[in-house]
């Protein structure tokens, strides 16, 4: 009858099983997949983790420099940090806070130079000094850092 | 007195997941059950024509939380299989690890809910107290307490070190002698005794027509396993089924038990005879051709069926959870039973309805 009786006096008589959060917070394991961040200096804006996010949370604009993520429409999964070919990006250990506004990432760099060859000005046409970018560029090669 | 027609659900503290069932009750005896489901469809199936065969194991990962590990396990065999494709030897003993780590919590979350659906609230905080280690080993190994997502195909995505598995051991051993303490409480207590034995009694020959699956064709006498079919690395570890002969609720509860036990010693065995190695297999090429790959989640058989046409969006993919096919036999066991039995042996089937509505 008294079959769960030494299990009590066992928990009686021994440390608490739980923490007082927050006053005592246990350190974050290290392996953690937690808050996604992103070091714009480092980010060529190739969109390789755009194209593979699960919950597509992720939306990079080259032409622009801009990288944004949706941070309550991450899952944290990792796939994209896995992905990144200049390891811009890495999670923190430990999950986002608490927020009583949806938040959205956008981070502002500095987009990649164009590839196309200087020409002379007197032979160049008019639309050689528009956009810095076109679809022509081979994607996925490591544009030079400005 | 006349028949009444009383919902059991949606909402109800036992169980997990809302699952509506229309009782028809005669003078408090149950005459009759029929389900009604749709309260957590999501319609994750239908994602895979907007999202391609990557992204498709992080979808596939969140159909149900206990289990999304196995969930992982299952889609990425099935895609290695149609890839040609096989995982190397190091990664199919890190899934037996973590995925019977899964069953260890699973089984434990049920037996904290078993318990408190008849009111042993201490015996709950207990089972989830030793799930804890479990969800820290967890963290602290892939990254995250439930949905871990380590699967990828062509292997796994975390490797453990020798220091985490010197970790997980002695947690283990920390873990059995836990559970073992609470084999009294659990098991032989009168009260529980009383709640369970005989109630929802599933005879062998009713539990192989109807279909069930996992712990509660097992608790019927039926030795069936899907470990038994020697995917992952379990075709070198020694491994039997539990089975438990009377069919009732508490040899469901006992054959979940037992296989706590079990996966402790499955979990021990994977990590004595993990080889060095690498944990990824590269792969080219896109999913063509149709495959059914089956595992045993901790409710039971997991079946997949999945259809490629060799582009990055698959044609199909068709999930049979183990809920599922427990339901009707279910819906069997119900009709005879007192009112106040029905929360108890509902649970015992250890209903996942997230699985089940995906």
């Amino acid at each position: 009858m008294f079959l769960m009786t030494p299990t009590i006096l066992r928990n009686f008589f021994s440390a608490r099983a739980t923490r007082p959060y927050p006053t005592t917070r246990r350190e974050p394991f290290p392996e953690v997949r937690g808050e996604l961040v992103n070091d714009i200096e480092k980010c060529i804006f190739c969109s390789i983790c755009a194209t593979k996010c699960p919950s597509q949370c992720l939306h990079v604009d080259k032409t622009a420099g801009t990288w944004e993520c949706e941070a309550y429409a991450c899952v944290n999964c990792g796939v994209c940090v896995e992905n990144c070919p200049t390891k811009s990006l890495s999670q923190k250990p430990l999950y986002q806070p608490v927020g009583t506004a949806r938040v959205h990432i956008r981070l502002q760099g500095v987009p990649p130079k164009s590839k196309k060859k200087e020409v002379a000005p007197s032979a160049a046409p008019a639309s050689e000094t528009a956009a810095p970018a076109d679809d022509s560029q081979s994607s996925g090669d490591a544009s030079p850092k400005v | 007195m006349a028949k009444t027609i009383l919902p059991f659900g949606p909402q109800h503290p036992v169980l997990p997941e809302p699952l509506h069932l229309k009782l028809t009750v005669e003078d408090e005896i149950v005459i009759e059950a029929i389900p009604a489901f749709g309260y957590v469809h999501r319609g994750l199936e239908s994602l895979a024509a907007v999202r391609d065969y990557n992204q498709m194991v992080q979808i596939v990962e969140r159909v149900c939380g206990i289990c999304s590990m196995i969930h992982a396990m299952c889609y990425c065999q099935g895609l290695e299989e149609m890839l040609g494709i096989e995982a190397p030897p190091r990664a199919r003993f890190l899934r037996v690890v973590w995925s019977e780590l899964h069953r260890i919590h699973s089984h434990l979350l049920f037996l904290g809910l078993f318990a408190d659906a008849f009111g042993f609230e201490s015996l709950f905080m207990q089972c989830w107290r030793i799930r804890e280690r479990v969800m820290d080993i967890n963290e602290a190994t892939a990254g995250n307490r439930v949905i871990v997502s380590v699967n990828a195909i062509g292997g796994v995505r975390r490797d453990l070190s020798a220091e985490h598995r010197r970790w997980i051991e002695s947690e283990l051993d920390l873990i059995a002698a836990e559970v073992n303490h609470l084999e009294k409480p659990l098991l032989e207590d009168y009260t529980v005794k009383r709640r369970t034995v005989d109630k929802g009694v599933l005879t062998r020959d009713k539990a192989i027509e109807l279909g069930a699956v996992g712990p509660m064709l097992r608790g019927s006498g039926v030795a069936q396993d899907m470990r038994q079919l020697k995917y992952a690395a379990f075709d070198q570890i020694d491994f039997e089924p539990v089975v438990e002969q009377a069919g009732d609720s508490y040899a469901r509860a006992k054959v979940r038990f037992r296989e706590v036990l079990q996966s402790v010693d499955l979990v021990r065995q994977a990590l004595a005879r993990m080889p060095e190695g690498e944990i990824l297999t590269k792969y080219k090429g896109k999913p063509e051709g149709e495959v059914v790959t089956r595992v045993e989640q901790p409710r039971g058989e997991c079946l997949y069926y999945i259809k490629g046409v060799g582009e990055k969006f698959l044609d199909r993919v068709r999930i049979r959870t183990p809920t599922f096919a427990n339901i009707p036999p279910l819906a069997t066991i119900l009709p005879g039973l007192e009112l106040a039995d029905v929360p108890v042996v509902v649970l015992s089937i250890d209903p996942c309805i997230s699985c089940t509505e995906r």
